[in-house]
């Protein structure tokens, strides 16, 4: 691999140890994977900020790396953490959890990093464009910005992709080639799409069946953010692709892929559907979560609209960007979430909190939760629109089936 | 027997060998307190990786695996070098932030390595001797 003169003054040791021991990374994950050159970044995500999945060691490196005077070189923001940074305690987050979950945070902070924590950097100023090279962790966001945006990133690890911020560079490989970004599979989807609910069941629908392939998806006349948003969190969950083409709707340029093709009809979205729904006794609903990726504030605003003037009788999360909740507290929406008896939880999600046996049933809008709050946290899932959850909230039951 | 590979990272080795044909994830499948292999049904199950040069083919699982190699070297229980059949990223990151020297593409070695053969990683030239 060539590298440059600054390049190698980096991996030499002369920009200092944090920024030497980051070139090595980003270097030995050049070779690994057959990189000719390393291109710099314009934008970094960085996964791997919840305590709860660090662990002492994971605090203990970020330290080292802040104590070493590690700066990052580009704009770069966080992944959810383990809890509301303000509000933990209503969250029923304990104090020592808590202490340590302030240091990951602290350790980050002295890196310049932009400690927002939220898993849609994009909706909160984190925004690269079209065809710009960035290194992002967090499944759902890689997968919105390559296809959605038409930025160029691979699937980062925590550790890589602070690697790529502290040196402002990424090795070349994978999808940051544009041979590596053309469709190899054609779907074609013969049922209508309205609402995150339904993108949520063609992600895991189209996942299921292709796996990490990049798919060129036909048959789509209209697709919202939030819509986006729901199918990229899915398909990334449930298949591993991190690129997605759908014709008409996404920018970016790719040759239509001849012989295998996959249809999705009604009965794919419904077996989606079932697949997500675990039986509950009497439709008991304990815990409501809505905001997985982080809630937009159109999203927050239809929130606040239904449970207007009711009370809930589960306890409900909307999960959100610290940015995104500001944006509602000044529109007034925060408080009439919040006089439902509704709690923002910021900064964090039901994905990554220490919520393992505080609750049995969870209802969500997101095919992701249910993917982690069956696995990670042993929950029984109910899944649906944004309006079922809302109303599974104020009943404390789900009512649809 | 000297046999050449790749370096991953960089540094030199010298332990007993400890080889597994199994895959091995760090996350999950090994006790960062005490480097014994607690994935249920592994080839290595019960075994300790502490102060060992081990072999095995591939890692799997989480990105957390990279942070769970550095607990092992912070609680002095992880390997004095690695050789696998075929890094990842996850092995690599791993390996660079905990200081392990690292050579994978090594011909051969699976299958003339023993474990408890003493073996010397040399990562800075790529070979592996024993």
């Amino acid at each position: 691999m060539k590298l440059t003169s600054e390049e190698k003054k980096m991996l030499e040791g002369k920009c200092g140890k944090a920024t030497r021991e980051a070139m090595e990374i980003i270097v030995a994950l050049g070779e690994i994977y057959g990189a000719k050159k390393l291109i710099p970044v314009s934008s970094v995500q960085v996964a791997g900020v919840s305590y709860a999945n660090l662990g002492e060691a994971g605090l203990d490196y970020l330290k080292a790396i802040a104590d070493a005077g590690g700066k990052v070189r580009v704009l770069t923001t966080l992944n959810p953490a383990g809890m509301d940074v303000e509000n933990w305690k209503t969250l029923g987050i304990k104090e020592d959890f808590a202490e340590k979950q302030k240091r990951v945070l602290d350790a980050f902070r002295r890196m310049d990093i932009t400690v927002t924590c939220t898993c849609t950097p994009y909706l909160i100023g984190n925004l690269p464009r079209f065809g710009e090279s960035i290194a992002w962790s967090e499944s759902s966001a890689v997968c919105f910005a390559n296809s959605v945006l038409g930025a160029k990133t691979n699937r980062e690890g925590g550790p890589s992709a602070l690697a790529a911020a502290l040196t402002g560079k990424t090795a070349e490989y994978g999808l940051h080639l544009n041979e590596n970004r053309q469709a190899q599979v054609v779907v074609e989807v013969k049922t209508k799409l309205d609402g995150t609910r339904d993108w949520g069941e063609l992600g895991y629908a189209i996942g299921k069946k292709i796996g990490n392939k990049i798919p060129f998806i036909t048959g789509v006349k209209k697709a919202s953010i939030e819509e986006l948003k729901s199918f990229s969190a899915s398909i990334a969950t449930y298949g591993g692709t991190a690129l997605f083409h759908i014709k008409g709707i996404t920018p970016n340029k790719t040759r239509k892929p001849s012989g295998e093709k996959i249809v999705i009809t009604d009965v794919g979205m419904i077996e989606a559907r079932m697949a997500l729904n675990d039986d509950v006794p009497d439709g008991l609903v304990d815990f409501v979560a809505v905001g997985c990726p982080h809630a937009s504030i159109k999203e927050i605003e239809e929130i606040a609209r239904m449970v207007s003037g009711k009370k809930v009788k589960a306890e409900f999360w909307v999960t959100t960007a610290r940015a995104t909740k500001n944006t509602a507290d000044t529109m007034g929406y925060t408080k009439t979430i919040e006089e439902a008896g509704g709690k923002f939880a910021c900064d964090t999600c039901m994905v990554v909190a220490p919520l393992k046996g505080r609750f049995k049933v969870l209802a969500t809008d997101s095919a992701k939760a249910c993917y982690y709050a069956r696995g990670k946290n042993e929950f029984k899932t109910k899944f649906g629109a944004m309006k079922e959850c809302v109303q599974a909230a104020i009943e404390g039951k789900w009512i649809i089936e | 027997m000297e046999l050449k590979g790749r370096k991953i990272c960089k540094g030199i080795g010298e332990g007993e060998a400890l080889v597994s044909k199994d895959a091995i994830s760090f996350y999950g499948g090994i006790d960062p307190e005490t480097g014994v292999v607690v994935e249920k049904g592994h080839l290595l199950e019960g075994k300790s990786i502490a102060g060992k040069v081990l072999v095995f083919p591939n890692g799997k699982g989480s990105t957390v695996g990279s942070y769970t190699m550095y607990q092992l070297k912070k609680n002095g229980k992880a390997p004095v070098a690695i050789v696998v059949k075929e890094c990842d990223a996850i092995l690599a990151v791993g390996a660079i932030i905990s200081e392990i020297p690292l050579v994978d593409k090594v011909e051969g070695l699976l299958e003339n390595l023993k474990d408890g053969m003493k073996v010397k990683i040399d990562a800075d030239k790529a070979i592996v001797s024993f």
